[in-house]
């Protein structure tokens, strides 16, 4: 460990501080927009929007070796991948909800597969691993830049306007009653978690970041007592996996992403065990 | 906010039509009212009205329309054709009139949620910020008139479905609602719990607008003024209907607490019935 702390000083390996940097900015998206995808129960959608960005990758690597414009980066076109997907799915979701299921399977394997296709027809030898799982050591400070910026937005929305927010996702119905605009704040919602989703796949990889959403989000689930308690929670869960994972995969020179997430998955898992148990326990008394 | 609401709609409404009464005495006024689902027709030429301070029970079977009628009247569905007014203006523009108790079988028991938190939902008003402190007093009000009070700090997921209508209905008066619409609120309730939701639905009678739809059609609690059956007409399969009442003989005891009623569905009154005296 103290190998990791002594990185983090050393003006030789700067990126192990921006990762430190960037698992604090990303802890906050995980926890809040986390929350919000649990208790909503849409961690399908942001399942699919991370993968269908494989696709928007691979479509601007491969236009890029063809000679389009330099600003036909990855990260535009995991943006319009993700903010299409995102768009198909709310679309199919508010109109005929029973396809909702089928329609977020099929971006989530055709997003993925046109990835794949783009990226062999790139020249050059492009390994999908590092998009797919994502190498936190990599992230650039115009990276941290917009995490902090997606950070402000996403706090000051859901101090605005937790109680609607809050009353959307727990009856949408009564919501409508009371004129809360329940349409728009879903959208609002899948749209940030789109966004969310392209900034923080650079960091635990696309794969990983729909587990990030979900494993610290669940654990907080288990003890929080209401959605604000939930978000704060999880928040602080996401601070320590990320900053624990990325201690120990320094420490035993393992993949960040990979370790972050067993991390989380195996407290997650702890947690579930223990409320069965407790539960069973409750249940013979 | 409240007055706003009540002058404006209620002078543009009054060129559209001409109710029986002045607008503030006519809780609901359904005109020529159509709706379908698609290609499912549920509702066609539908006219009925409430008065200011009326219990009415709504009754119908399985998949006659009463949750969609519900809905047409507090504003979550548009109707295809005719009008619902509310004291004489669109639902829309009558949030504020309007508490709603949602059927609500479908909630997620993993959703974190004190009893306090929702009842604080009633106090929501479009995206407007929640006022505290004044509203506050109307969120103890309300869980104290639905007994819930010492619930208050409970997870929601930890009460019986008793406790959770009430918590429900809390929710719906923190608004002091003019007119309060409650969808089968007692299914699946023991008769203890029953009996207590009735007993708050009491303390409303004839000061707030009720009304309750149920899913037994034959008797309805004796608190109800009015009983309007929805799609009980074979010949019109698609309508509303006002049925008499008498006083129930040899009525079962253990259905909506108390009293009952008995709706004599062979008796169809004129929708006008009840107009008499009435300003």
């Amino acid at each position: 460990m103290g190998g990791f702390l002594q990185a983090l000083v050393n003006p030789a390996v700067p990126f192990v501080r921006n990762a430190l940097i960037g698992s604090v900015l990303a802890a906050f998206l995980f926890g809040i927009l986390g929350s919000l995808v649990t208790v909503r129960r849409i961690a399908g959608l942001a399942g699919a929007i991370s993968h269908t960005v494989l696709g928007g990758i691979g479509l601007a690597l491969f236009l890029a070796s063809r000679g389009a414009p330099k600003w036909v980066s990855p990260m535009l076109g995991a943006l319009v991948f993700a903010i299409l997907a995102a768009l198909l799915i709310s679309l199919v979701s508010l109109k005929a909800k029973q396809r909702e299921d089928t329609v977020i399977n099929a971006l989530w394997a055709i997003g993925m597969s046109l990835g794949v296709v783009f990226l062999a027809k790139t020249p050059g030898y492009i390994d999908p691993m590092s998009y797919l799982f994502g190498n936190i050591l990599l992230v650039t400070s115009q990276d941290l830049y917009l995490l902090a910026a997606l950070d402000v937005i996403v706090l000051l929305l859901v101090v605005r306007y937790y109680r609607h927010i809050e009353a959307a996702s727990f009856d949408e119905e009564f919501a409508a009653t009371k004129g809360v605009p329940v349409t728009a704040v879903y959208l609002a919602l899948v749209l940030v978690i789109a966004v969310a989703i392209v900034l923080l796949q650079t960091f635990v990889g696309i794969v990983m970041v729909i587990a990030m959403l979900t494993l610290p989000a669940g654990t907080a689930g288990y003890f929080s007592r209401n959605l604000a308690g939930m978000m704060v929670n999880a928040t602080l869960l996401s601070l320590v996996f990320s900053v624990g994972g990325l201690a120990v995969s320094w420490h035993f020179d393992l993949p960040a992403g990979a370790v972050i997430v067993l991390l989380s998955g195996a407290v997650f898992i702890a947690f579930s065990a223990g409320r069965m148990l407790a539960g069973r326990r409750l249940a013979r008394s | 906010m409240s007055d706003m609401d009540h002058s404006a709609p209620q002078a543009q409404a009054a060129d559209e039509v001409h109710l029986p009464h002045a607008p503030e005495n006519v809780a609901i006024w359904c005109q020529n009212l159509a709706f379908h689902y698609r290609e499912v027709e549920v509702f066609n030429s539908v006219s009925f009205h409430v008065h200011r301070g009326e219990f009415v029970a709504l009754t119908g079977k399985n998949g006659a329309g009463k949750s969609t009628l519900l809905k047409l009247i507090v504003g979550l569905l548009e109707p295809a054709q005719g009008q619902v007014l509310v004291f004489g203006a669109p639902p829309r523009r009558r949030i504020e009139s309007i508490g709603y108790v949602p059927q609500h079988t479908g909630f997620d028991a993993a959703f974190p949620i004190r009893v306090e938190e929702v009842v604080g939902m009633g106090r929501l008003s479009g995206l407007s910020p929640v006022a505290k402190r004044q509203k506050q007093e109307n969120v103890e009000w309300a869980l104290r008139q639905a007994e819930v009070y010492d619930l208050r700090e409970r997870p929601f997921s930890t009460l019986s479905g008793g406790q959770r209508r009430r918590v429900l209905v809390a929710r719906a008066l923190v608004g002091h609602p003019k007119l309060l619409v409650l969808d089968e609120p007692t299914a699946n309730m023991d008769v203890d719990s029953e009996k207590k939701f009735y007993d708050v639905l009491e303390r409303f009678k004839g000061s707030t607008t009720v009304l309750v739809a149920t899913h037994d059609s034959d008797f309805v609690s004796a608190l109800a003024d009015t009983v309007l059956c929805v799609g009980q007409d074979i010949d019109h399969p698609h309508s509303v209907h006002r049925h008499a009442i008498e006083q129930a003989v040899n009525a079962p005891e253990d259905i909506y607490g108390g009293k009952v009623v008995r709706v004599r569905h062979d008796i169809e009154l004129p929708d006008d019935a009840c107009c008499e005296g009435k300003e």
